[in-house]
C-alpha cells in the first residue's frame, strides 16, 4: 500500500503542475493556443487515472485554464470528484475549480447535494468552511433549498470561523430561495450580536444587503442597528450600518431626527475618512427625507457641505470624487447650499481626472439659473471641442440638454440661442446621440411658437448642408437630426424663406444614402412644401413657375419610388400620384393650392409621453375578448404589423418634460409684464383648441443675416450661439436700466408718499425671456389618471425577498428537512434533523434575553421613562390580533418581561414607534403641561382618543398623537374637576361622536349666553374591586340597525400588573356579545392589552341584540391575573352590563320642517311625562337630554324646545319640551310605544338624580 | 457586494480572475480587457474610482482599483459598499499577500494563483467581505497550510523536491509589487482592524 502511494507520488513527480503549466505558455509566447491544446489533451489523460492526485493536479490546472478563457465545464464531473476527495488539499482543489466554473446551468451540480452536506458538517472546521466558500459562489435554487436547514444550523457553530461563513452564504441561500428567509431571520437577528465580531458584521452584511432591497422590512430592526451604531467600534460594521440607515430614512422621517446627532457627533470625532464620508451621506439622506424640514437643520446642512468641501478641496482625488458624488445628492434638495460652491465646482470641471468631472457635470446640472445658464453652456460647449474621448463628449452633449431642458426649458430665456446650441452640437462627429438633438428641435419647434420662424430658417440651413452631416458615413448618429429638420421645415414651411429652394434640397439624390425612416420624412414633408410653395406661386402672376416645382417632383419622386424602404417607397409612390394629377390640373389652369395644402392642414398638438397609457379602460371594456368569433389561424396571417408613420412619430417619442412649474411661470411672466398691453394669453391647450396662435414680440428681429453662408466646410449657423451670449447680455442690461428708470421713477413716488424703496441685486426672476415664450403643454387625455406606474422591473431577482418578517412562522414555512437518502448521513449531520424541533425555544430564549437586555438599556434611563415606555408598550399591543393573544400560552414565569407572542414583531414594531417617539414625545410633554385648557379631562377625551387604540387601526401612523392622547387620559383623573369649560370647543373636534353632536345643536338655538355646563360623562361604573375599576358607555351602532357597541375603560388601581385580563358575559336571548368565528359561545374575549400599574385602558365589544324596545341586564365576568414581583394570582370580577333604551338611541339631526311631517303623518303615539323641581337652566336641560339620550335640538323657542333622536332600528322620538319655573313637561311622540315609555323613564331617572 | 474581483498587469494579462456572478468564459475575457483598457489609460494620480464598463452590471456599479507596480487590482462593486472601505480592502489583501508569499511579487501571482484564490477566499466570500483583519486572515491561511502540509506527508516529499529544482532557475526575477512606498496616498483608517 504504502509502496504504491510512494509510486503514485513519483509518477506524480514527473508530470506537469501547475507552475510547469505555467511556466510552459510563458515559454511558448508565439504559439500560445497550440501550447495549451497539448497541455489540455496531457489534462484529460490524467482525469482518466484512477489516482486522485493526478486528477486534483489536472484540476488545478483547468482552473488556471479557466482564467485565461478556456471553457472547461467538460471536466465539471471530475471537478466533483476531486471536490469528494477525504484529503483537505484535494477538496479545496475541487472547491476552488467549482466556484469559477460551475453555476446555475452545469446539470452534475446536483450530484454535490450530499458531499457538501457531508462536507458541512465534518469535524475539520476548514472542510466545512472550504465547502461554504465553494457554495456561496454556485449555489442554486435546488442546493439552497436542500442545505438551508444544514447551513442554518451551522449559524450556530461553536467556531465562529464557522459561524461568519455561514451567516454570510445565508444571503445568498435567500436568493436562490427566498422562503428560507423567514425562518432563518430569527437567528439571523440574532448573530448580530454574537460576541465574535467577525460573526457580528457578517451578520450586518447580510441584513443591510436584505435591507437595501427592501427596507421597509427592517425598520423594526432600527432600534438594534441603533445601539450597535452607537456601541461598535469596527468601522467596517458602522459603515455598513450607516448605509442601511441611509436607506431607512426615506421610510421613517422620525429615525432621521434620531439619527442627526450620533452621526453628527461621529462626523465630529472620526478620523476615518471612509467612515466621515458615509455618515455625511447618511446625514444626507436624512437631509433628503425631512426636506420640509425644521429650522435646525441648516447648521446640519451646512456641516455636511463644509465638510464635503474639505474633501472636494483636497488633493487626493479620490476624496474630491466622492465629495462630488455627496455633493450632487445635496444638490436635489438643497441647491441653495451647493450653488454657492459653484466655483469649486466649475474648477472642477476642468479636472484632468474623467471621473471628476463626470461628476461635477452632473452637479452643473442643479446649479443654473437663468442667469447663469448661457455662461455655463458656453463653458460646456468649448469642452466639447477640447474633449478627446468620444464618451465624455456624449457625456457633454446629453449634460448640455439636459441641463437647458429640465423643468420644461425652466431656464432657457432665449429660444433661438438654444436652437443655434443644438445646431452647434450637430458638428459632434460620431456621436451617439443625434436622436436626442433632433428631438430637442422638433420639441423646442413645437412647442415653443415663437420660435419656429427661427428655427425653420435654421432647419433649412441643416437641410441644405446636409451633405456635411452626412458626407462622412462614421457620422451616422447625428444625421437623425436631418429628420427633424425636414419634419420642422415641411411642417412649419409657411415661415420658410424661401421654400423653393428647401424642396430642393430635400430631393437631391444623396437623400437616398439616407436610413429609410429619414428618407421618408423627407418625401412626407417635401409633399409638404410643395403645398406651401404651389400656394406662394400660384398668387404670383408667373403660373408657369407652378408647373416648374410640379415637373421637379415628378422628376425626383420616382428615385424614392425604388427605395428598398416599404414606407418611403409608399410614400414616394402615392404623392407621385397625387402630383402628377395635380400637375393635369395646372395644365387646365385650375387653381390647386387651396386644395393642396389642406391636405396638410391642422395643427399637431404634442401629446404627453404617457398619455396613451394613462386612458382608463372604459367600464365592461374587455379588450382580450373576442370581438367576432376567433379567425381560422390563417387569416391571421394577414395582420399587418403595426405600422406608425414616421411622421407622426415626434409626437410619441419626444422625451418627457414634467409638467410642472408651468402655470407658476406664466403666472410669474404675466406679473412682470403687466405693463405691457398685449398680455400674452398663457395658452394651456386642451384638445378641444386647436389653432390657438399668438402674437410673439422679437421674432422679427431674429438676425438671421448674420450666419456666414459662405465659410466653407462648416455647418452654418454655427458661431452664433456665442453671439447669443453678447446679445442676450446687452439685452438685460438694457431692460435692467429700463427697470431702474421705472424704478427710480417709483421711489420718487415712494418718497412721496413717505416710504422707502430699495433696489436688490437683480434675482432670478427679473430676467425676462427675450421672447415672449409660450411653451405649449403637453395634451393628455380628459380623463388621464393621474398615477403613475411604477415599472419596477419584474426580473429583479431580489423582489422575491420582500417579504413580510413580521408574520408569525408557520408550521408550512419551516425550512425542510432532509428525509430521503440517509444512508449517507452519518451521526454529526443527525443533529441537523432536530434542529427545527429546537429552533422554536431557542428564538424564544433569544428573546428573552434581547427583552432582558432592552430593560438592562432602560435602567440606565430615568425611571419615569422606564415607566412611559412600558405604558406605551401595552398601550400598543391592543394592535395584536386577537388570535394572537390567543395562542400566547399562560406563562406563570417571566411573561410580564415577555409579553410579546412567540414571533414579538408586532410589539417590535410598536417598541420601534416608542423608540422613534421617544424625544418629541418628551417635548410634547413639556408642552402639554403649562397648558391645561389642552388636556381636556372628562373621560370622552378617552372616547375621542379611542378609535387609535382600535385594534384594526394602524398604528404607526400617528404614534406621537396616541402618545400625547394618553398623556391626557392619564391627567384627566387629577384634574378632573375644573375643566369641563373647554369640553365644547374638544367637541368641535370630534363632533362625529354623538355627545359632541347635541352640544352644538343647542348652541345653534341659542342666542342667550351660556353658563357654563356642568360636566357630563355617560361612561358610569360598571364594577370596581382593589386591582381594577371599570366604566363603561354603550352606543348603538349607526350602521348595523342590531349592534350596540360597548366601551370599557379598565383603570388598574393596584401597583401590580394586569394581564390576560378576559372579558366574559353571559348571553341572553335578545343580546349576544359577538365572539371571534370559531370560539364557542361562553367563551371570555381577550382583552387586547395588559395594564401596568396606573394605567387605564379602553377597550370595545360587540353586542348583538334583536329587540330593543325593551332595557336589559347582562351578568358578565372578567378575570385577569394580578401579576406582581414575586408572585401571581388569578382574579375574578362580576359586573352587570345595563344596557339602556337610550342607549339604542342615536343621536340625528333633524330639519324642522321634516320634523313638523313626522309629527303632522300621525303613525307616532304619544306620551308625556312631567319633572318637578328641576333647578337647572334651561339650555343645561336641553344639553343634559342631547348628551345623556342622544336627542338633538331641532328648534328652540324661548323655554320651549323640540328635540328629536332615532333608534338603531329606524324609531322616531320626538320630545317637546317646556319649562315653566321648576316644572319641566316634555311632550313625547314615538312609533314604538314601550321604548318610548322606557326612555321617559330613562329621562325621568336622570334629573331626578340632579 | 462585490461583483467581481480582477487581478491582472500592466499588459493587460489576467493574473487573478474571481467573478461572484456567472458570466461565460468569453464574456469574462471581455469584461477583463474592457476594464483593463478602462483602468490602464488612467493616470497615475487621478482617482481610483471608475464608473463601471458596459459589460459588467450597470449604473449602479463602480470600479474601484489600485495599481501596484506592475499589478492592477480592481474591484467591481455596487452602491451598498463603501468606496474607501474597497480601497482599503485592496489595501489588506495586498499586505496579506505580501505577508504570505513573502515580499510578493507579479510572478508569486502567477505560479501560485489558487493560493491567491485561497488568500482571496478568506477575505471576501460570494461577494461580500467575509474578514477585514490582516492577522486573523493569516491565521486562517496558515493553519490551512499546515493541514496540507500534513496530508502530503512523506507521499509529498519528493514532489516538494522536485517542484523545487525546477523553480531554481526561474526565467525572470522577481518584480516586486513593492507595498512599501505605495504612491497612492491611503486615506486613513486607522480602527479598520
Amino acid at each position: 500500500m504504502a509502496l504504491k502511494i510512494v509510486k503514485g507520488s513519483i509518477d506524480r513527480m514527473f508530470d506537469k503542475n501547475l507552475q510547469d503549466l505555467v511556466r510552459g505558455i510563458r515559454n511558448h509566447k508565439e504559439d500560445e493556443a497550440k501550447y495549451i491544446s497539448t497541455c489540455i489533451d496531457e489534462i484529460k489523460q490524467e482525469l482518466k487515472q484512477d489516482n486522485i492526485a493526478v486528477k486534483a493536479n489536472a484540476v488545478c490546472k483547468l482552473t488556471y485554464l479557466q482564467m485565461l478563457g478556456y471553457d472547461v465545464s467538460w471536466a465539471a464531473f471530475n471537478i466533483v470528484e476531486v471536490m469528494s476527495s477525504s484529503k483537505f488539499t484535494y477538496k479545496r482543489i475541487g472547491y476552488l475549480a467549482a466556484s469559477q466554473c460551475f453555476h446555475e446551468g452545469t446539470d452534475v451540480i446536483m450530484l454535490t447535494t450530499n458531499q457538501i452536506r457531508k462536507d458541512l458538517s465534518s469535524p475539520n472546521q476548514y472542510d466545512t468552511g472550504v465547502a461554504l466558500t465553494g457554495l456561496s459562489c454556485f449555489v442554486t435554487p435546488d442546493l439552497a433549498r436542500d442545505l438551508a436547514n444544514d447551513i442554518m444550523t451551522l449559524m450556530s457553530h461553536t467556531k465562529p470561523y464557522i459561524r461568519k461563513k455561514a451567516v454570510l452564504i445565508m444571503y445568498k441561500v435567500f436568493l436562490k430561495y427566498p422562503e428560507s428567509l423567514r425562518p432563518a431571520f430569527p437567528r439571523l437577528k440574532e448573530k448580530l450580536e454574537d460576541p465574535d465580531p467577525g460573526v457580528q458584521s457578517a451578520a450586518v452584511n447580510v441584513i443591510c444587503e436584505l435591507a437595501r432591497r427592501n427596507p421597509k422590512n427592517y425598520l423594526s430592526l432600527a432600534p438594534l442597528f441603533f445601539k450597535l451604531m452607537t456601541s461598535s467600534t469596527n468601522n467596517w460594521v458602522l459603515i455598513k450600518i450607516i448605509k442601511l440607515f441611509g436607506a431607512l430614512t426615506p421610510l421613517e422621517p422620525r429615525l432621521g431626527k434620531k439619527l442627526i446627532e450620533p452621526l453628527t457627533n461621529l462626523i465630529h470625532s472620526t478620523s476615518a475618512m471612509s467612515l466621515l464620508y458615509e455618515c455625511v451621506n447618511t446625514v444626507i439622506a436624512v437631509l433628503i427625507s425631512l426636506s420640509s424640514g425644521m429650522p435646525n437643520h441648516s447648521a446640519s446642512i451646512q456641516l455636511c457641505v463644509q465638510k464635503l468641501r474639505i474633501l472636494i478641496e483636497d488633493s487626493d482625488q479620490n476624496l474630491k470624487y466622492l465629495g462630488l458624488l455627496a455633493m450632487s445628492k445635496i444638490l436635489k434638495t438643497h441647491p441653495k447650499s451647493v450653488q454657492s460652491h459653484k466655483d469649486l465646482i466649475l474648477q472642477c470641471l476642468d479636472d484632468k481626472d474623467e471621473s471628476i468631472r463626470l461628476r461635477a457635470l452632473d452637479l452643473l446640472y442643479g446649479m443654473v439659473s437663468k442667469k447663469n445658464l448661457m455662461e455655463i453652456v458656453k463653458k460646456l460647449m468649448l469642452h466639447v471641442d477640447k474633449a478627446e474621448g468620444t464618451t465624455y463628449r456624449d457625456e457633454l452633449l446629453t449634460k448640455i440638454i439636459d441641463i437647458c431642458s429640465q423643468n420644461n426649458y425652466q431656464y432657457i430665456t432665449n429660444f433661438e440661442w438654444y436652437i443655434s446650441i443644438l445646431v452647434e452640437l450637430t458638428r459632434l462627429e460620431g456621436t451617439r446621440h443625434g436622436h436626442l438633438i433632433a428631438s430637442q428641435m422638433l420639441d423646442v419647434a413645437i412647442r415653443v411658437k415663437a420660435i419656429r420662424g427661427f428655427a425653420v430658417a435654421q432647419m433649412a440651413m441643416l437641410l441644405d448642408n446636409a451633405h456635411l452631416l452626412t458626407g462622412n458615413t462614421q457620422r451616422n448618429g447625428i444625421c437623425e437630426v436631418l429628420y427633424a429638420a425636414a419634419w420642422i421645415c415641411g411642417e412649419f414651411s409657411e415661415h420658410l424663406e424661401d421654400p423653393m429652394h428647401t424642396l430642393e434640397a430635400m430631393l437631391r439624390p444623396k437623400v437616398a444614402t439616407l436610413p429609410g425612416h429619414i428618407q421618408a420624412v423627407y418625401v412626407q414633408n417635401a409633399a409638404k412644401l410643395f403645398a406651401t410653395v404651389l400656394r406662394k406661386q400660384e398668387g404670383a402672376p408667373d403660373s408657369q413657375a407652378a408647373q416648374e416645382t410640379s415637373q421637379l417632383l415628378i422628376d425626383r419622386l420616382p428615385l424614392f419610388v425604388q427605395s428598398a424602404n416599404l414606407e418611403v417607397q409608399e410614400r414616394a409612390s402615392c404623392i407621385l400620384q397625387l402630383v402628377k394629377y395635380i400637375q393635369k390640373l395646372q395644365q387646365k389652369d385650375v387653381e390647386v393650392a387651396e386644395e393642396v395644402s389642406a391636405l396638410f392642414a391642422g395643427e399637431l398638438n404634442p401629446v404627453a409621453p404617457k398619455a396613451q397609457k394613462k386612458v382608463p379602460v372604459p367600464e365592461g371594456l374587455d379588450l382580450d375578448a373576442w370581438i367576432n368569433d376567433p379567425p381560422s389561424e390563417s387569416e391571421s396571417e394577414d395582420e399587418k404589423p403595426k405600422a406608425v408613420f414616421a411622421k407622426e412619430e415626434p409626437k410619441h417619442t419626444r422625451p418627457r418634460h414634467p409638467e410642472v412649474d408651468e402655470k407658476e411661470l406664466a403666472r410669474r411672466r404675466e406679473a412682470r409684464k403687466q405693463e405691457q398691453a398685449n398680455n400674452p394669453f398663457y395658452i394651456k391647450s386642451s384638445p378641444s383648441s386647436q389653432k390657438v396662435y399668438q402674437d410673439a414680440p422679437g421674432v422679427e428681429h431674429i438676425p438671421v443675416v448674420q450666419i456666414d453662408l459662405s465659410v466653407p466646410l462648416k455647418v452654418p449657423g454655427m458661431p452664433m450661439s456665442d453671439q447669443y451670449v453678447k446679445l442676450e447680455e446687452e439685452r438685460r442690461q438694457k431692460e435692467r436700466a429700463e427697470k431702474k428708470k421705472k424704478e427710480k421713477k417709483k421711489k420718487r413716488e415712494k418718497r412721496g408718499r413717505g416710504k422707502k424703496g430699495d433696489s436688490g441685486p437683480e434675482s432670478e426672476e427679473d430676467i425676462t425671456p427675450a421672447h415672449q415664450v409660450d411653451i405649449v403643454t403637453e395634451e393628455m387625455p380628459e380623463n388621464a389618471l393621474p398615477s403613475d406606474d411604477d415599472d419596477k422591473d419584474p426580473n429583479d431577482p431580489h423582489k422575491a425577498l420582500d417579504i413580510d418578517l413580521d408574520k408569525p412562522l408557520m408550521d408550512s414555512e419551516k425550512l425542510p428537512v432532509r428525509t430521503h437518502r440517509p444512508e449517507v448521513l452519518k451521526s454529526p449531520a443527525e443533529d441537523g434533523d432536530g434542529e427545527p424541533a429546537q429552533a422554536e425555544p431557542k428564538k424564544r430564549s433569544s428573546k428573552e434575553k434581547k427583552e432582558k437586555k432592552k430593560d438592562k438599556d432602560k435602567d440606565r434611563k430615568k425611571s419615569k421613562e422606564e415607566k412611559k415606555k412600558k405604558k406605551h408598550k401595552r398601550d400598543a399591543e391592543p394592535e395584536e390580533p386577537v388570535e394572537e393573544q390567543m395562542e400566547e400560552p399562560v406563562q406563570s414565569e417571566a411573561s410580564a418581561e415577555v409579553a410579546a407572542p412567540p414571533t414579538s414583531t408586532p410589539t417590535e414594531a410598536s417598541d420601534l414607534d416608542f423608540w422613534l417617539s421617544n424625544a418629541p414625545v418628551l417635548s410634547a410633554n413639556q408642552e402639554v403641561e403649562p397648558t391645561p385648557p389642552e388636556t381636556t379631562s372628562t373621560p370622552e377625551t378617552t372616547s375621542a382618543a379611542a378609535p387609535e387604540s382600535e385594534p384594526e387601526e394602524p398604528k404607526d401612523t400617528e404614534p406621537e398623537e396616541t402618545k400625547s392622547s394618553k398623556h391626557k387620559k392619564k391627567k384627566q383623573k387629577k384634574e378632573k374637576e375644573d375643566k369641563e369649560k373647554k369640553k365644547k370647543k374638544r367637541h368641535h373636534h370630534h363632533h362625529h361622536h354623538s355627545d359632541g353632536a347635541g352640544d352644538e345643536s343647542v348652541q345653534n338655538g341659542t342666542v342667550e349666553e351660556e353658563e357654563p355646563l356642568p360636566p357630563m360623562s355617560n361612561y358610569c361604573l360598571l364594577a370596581e374591586n382593589s386591582y381594577i375599576k371599570m366604566v363603561c358607555d354603550i352606543q348603538g351602532n349607526l350602521q348595523d340597525g342590531s349592534q350596540v357597541v360597548v366601551s370599557v375603560i379598565f383603570e388598574n388601581k393596584s401597583d401590580c400588573f394586569l394581564k390576560s385580563m378576559e372579558f366574559n358575559v353571559l348571553d341572553s336571548l335578545n343580546s349576544k356579545l359577538q365572539r371571534p368565528e370559531g370560539a364557542g359561545p361562553h367563551d371570555g374575549l381577550t382583552v387586547p392589552f395588559q395594564l401596568p400599574p396606573g394605567v387605564s385602558n379602553e377597550a370595545r365589544f360587540v353586542f348583538s341584540v334583536q329587540s330593543i324596545v325593551m332595557p336589559q341586564k347582562l351578568k358578565g365576568t372578567l378575570t385577569f391575573i394580578v401579576k406582581s414581583e414575586d408572585s401571581s394570582t388569578h382574579e375574578k370580577l362580576d359586573f352587570k352590563l345595563h344596557f339602556t333604551c337610550t342607549s339604542y338611541l342615536i343621536t340625528t339631526p333633524c330639519y324642522s320642517d321634516a320634523y313638523a311631517k313626522l309629527l303632522e303623518s300621525g303613525d307616532l303615539k304619544a306620551s308625556s311625562l312631567k319633572l318637578e323641581g328641576v333647578n337647572m337652566p334651561f339650555h343645561h336641560l336641553l344639553a343634559r337630554i342631547c348628551f345623556h339620550h342622544h336627542f338633538s335640538v331641532v328648534e328652540r323657542i324661548d323655554s320651549c324646545a323640540s328635540m328629536y333622536s332615532r333608534s338603531i332600528q329606524g324609531h322616531h322620538v320626538c320630545l317637546l319640551v317646556k319649562t315653566s319655573g321648576e316644572t319641566v313637561s316634555i311632550d313625547a311622540k314615538c312609533d314604538e310605544p314601550s321604548l318610548l315609555g322606557n326612555v321617559l323613564e330613562e329621562i325621568k331617572q336622570t334629573f331626578s338624580r340632579c | 457586494m462585490i461583483k467581481a474581483i480582477l487581478i491582472f498587469n500592466n499588459h493587460g494579462k489576467p493574473r487573478l480572475s474571481k467573478f461572484y456572478e456567472h458570466y461565460s468564459e468569453d464574456t469574462e475575457q471581455q469584461i477583463i480587457r474592457e476594464t483593463f483598457h478602462l483602468v490602464s489609460k488612467r493616470d497615475e494620480n487621478v482617482c481610483n474610482f471608475l464608473e463601471g464598463g458596459l459589460l459588467i452590471g450597470g449604473s449602479d456599479n463602480k470600479l474601484i482599483y489600485r495599481h501596484y507596480a506592475t499589478l492592477y487590482f480592481v474591484f467591481c462593486v455596487d452602491s451598498s459598499e463603501s468606496e474607501l472601505g474597497i480601497l482599503d480592502l485592496i489595501q489588506v489583501f495586498v499586505e496579506t499577500l505580501d505577508k504570505c508569499f513573502e515580499n510578493v511579487c507579479e510572478l508569486d501571482l502567477i505560479f501560485h494563483v489558487d493560493k491567491v484564490h485561497n488568500i482571496l477566499a478568506e477575505m471576501v466570500m460570494g461577494g461580500m467581505v467575509l474578514e477585514t483583519n490582516m492577522n486573523e486572515i493569516i491565521t486562517q491561511i496558515d493553519a490551512q497550510n499546515k493541514m496540507e502540509k500534513s496530508e502530503a506527508g512523506i507521499a509529498g516529499a519528493p514532489a516538494r523536491a522536485v517542484s523545487a529544482v525546477k523553480n531554481m532557475n526561474l526565467p525572470e526575477m522577481p518584480r516586486n509589487i513593492n507595498i512599501g512606498d505605495i504612491s497612492i496616498k491611503v486615506p486613513n483608517l486607522p480602527s479598520f482592524k
